[in-house]
């Protein structure tokens, strides 16, 4: 099958998943499930990792500015900027690509190879808006909220490794976090956060439903499923910058 | 009555069925018997709706499949229940939500209602507390009958079973078997099962489909098809050591 056999199999896919759920009440027991799997269960990782880069970014940025007539509150401003408009939005969808994208896929091929698909759609139930529709609205709704404790988290860990290596004082982060602040840069960020939501949920969840095969097929699948929700997200990040803040 | 008429189906250019006709009767256990790769399951799978045939057509009591809109093909599906041969069972629900997920779906009961509908049927299938358990800490034989307690609670009008007794042992079998012979009895639905098995056709077979290549060989009862003359069958009937020797003290 080539690409753009795919492309079209995707939309077709998802005409089929943006639909009115059959029973509300079981939509939301799946959404809240969802919210879980996809959600809270990511908050742990994106804190982690997102307090230590924040760190690193201040470090590496103060290492870099060591010209004299550089304002030291430069190293603020510059990793704000970094934390709010990349790193938080796009580096985290990637990572979270890989951890929740395998998981859709690998669960929804799994029940895919194990009939229970079948068993649904025997029932009469339109599996895709089913399985798909809360893992879109969980990450859709979710995500932004994990981008804003990100970038908090992000600054502050800039703001503690700052402080530890005596790289910045806090006077001077502190005046470089609030320095030309454009509340806009925040609405971007989670205008690309809620897109790559998106692609996250849907791209990972067609791999897994068009599973042919056993255990071996699942696990291909999941991995091709991170590569091209990685690769897509990185295209319409491009996109989205160049819509959103190009001139 | 579940009419299958010049059915045809193939997959990448091999064709799979060849123009099977066949009847399905009210209150009995119809089997679809063949070897492996004959098309048993793909036939089944047609009737359920799941594969698309390119020639024929299926009525299900007079109503054409060919000719039903999506709308009335899903509403149709309501009208079915399947034991599928792995059981299918969701793996993310205990067996009560796993036997009540059809009845949360498509019907407005309160939940005690539909959790006494769901201990209804899993007593009729001779599983009771086992409710909170999932499907992963059940044995084979519990899981079958906790998936025909999920095809059944619906009251479905058709019953289609693949290959029931798969990965069971003899005895185990026999249970299911005589659990679907009795439940459809008692309902008075149309059960089609999937076999290869000897023992359920010699069992429950009431009326029997042999498949040979994608084609109908032959069709009987259970006691038909021990006296037959028809070679692909009895090569198939007796291919096991066990039953020619009974067939050889017999004779």
């Amino acid at each position: 099958m080539n690409y753009i056999e795919h492309v079209g199999k995707y939309f077709s896919m998802l005409k089929q998943v943006l639909r009115k759920p059959q029973k509300w009440t079981v939509f939301r027991e799946s959404l809240f499930r969802e919210i879980q799997d996809l959600g809270l269960s990511s908050i742990g990782i994106v804190a982690f990792i997102s307090f230590f880069v924040g760190g690193v970014v201040v470090i590496q940025t103060a290492l870099n500015l060591e010209n004299p007539l550089i304002p030291k509150y430069l190293i603020g401003f510059a990793s704000r900027e970094s934390l709010i408009l990349e790193f938080s939005p796009t580096l985290l969808s990637i990572i979270l690509a890989g951890k929740v994208g395998s998981f859709i896929s690998s669960s929804i091929g799994t029940m895919r190879v194990t009939e229970q698909i079948d068993a649904l759609e025997v029932m009469g139930v339109n599996s895709l808006n089913y399985l798909v529709l809360p893992k879109i609205i969980a990450a859709v709704l979710f995500y932004p909220f994990l981008v804003i404790i990100s970038i908090f988290l992000g600054i502050l860990g800039g703001y503690v490794a700052g402080n530890i290596t005596n790289l910045v004082l806090s006077s001077d982060y502190i005046s470089g976090i609030r320095y030309q602040f454009d509340p806009f840069h925040v609405t971007y960020s989670l205008i690309k956060t809620a897109v790559f939501a998106f692609v996250i949920a849907t791209i990972p969840s067609y791999h897994g439903y068009y599973v042919k095969g056993g255990a071996i097929e699942v696990g291909r699948s999941s991995t091709r499923a991170v590569v091209w929700t990685s690769v897509v997200i990185i295209f319409l990040n491009y996109i989205l910058t160049q819509l959103l803040l190009g001139k | 009555m579940i009419e299958v008429c010049n059915l045809y189906k193939s997959f990448d250019g091999v064709e799979v069925l060849k123009g099977i006709s066949a009847t399905f009767e009210k209150g009995k256990t119809n089997l679809i018997i063949g070897q492996s790769g004959s098309g048993k399951t793909v036939l089944l799978k047609c009737m359920l709706g799941l594969f698309t045939p390119e020639k024929g057509d299926i009525c299900y009591d007079d109503r054409h499949y060919s000719e039903m809109s999506i709308k009335k093909k899903r509403n149709l599906r309501k009208e079915m229940g399947m034991l599928f041969q792995g059981s299918a069972l969701f793996d993310s629900l205990n067996v009560a939500d796993n036997v009540m997920f059809p009845l949360k779906m498509f019907t407005k009961k309160p939940y005690n209602e539909m959790l006494d509908r769901v201990n209804t049927v899993l007593k009729r299938v001779n599983l009771e507390n086992a409710n909170n358990k999932f499907p992963a800490e059940l044995s084979g034989g519990m899981q079958k009958r906790v998936a025909l307690a999920r095809a059944i609670v619906m009251n479905p009008k058709y019953l289609f079973c693949d290959e029931p007794n798969s990965g069971l042992d003899p005895k185990t079998s026999t249970v299911i078997d005589n659990l679907i012979q009795e439940i459809t009895r008692e309902f008075d639905i149309i059960t089609v099962i999937n076999s290869h098995d000897m023992n359920s056709v010699m069992e429950i077979g009431e009326k029997i489909i042999f498949l040979k290549d994608g084609v109908k060989a032959w069709e009987g009862t259970n006691k038909e098809i021990i006296h037959t003359d028809n070679e692909v069958v009895t090569e198939f009937v007796y291919s096991s050591q066990l039953l020619k020797r009974v067939r050889e003290s017999y004779q």
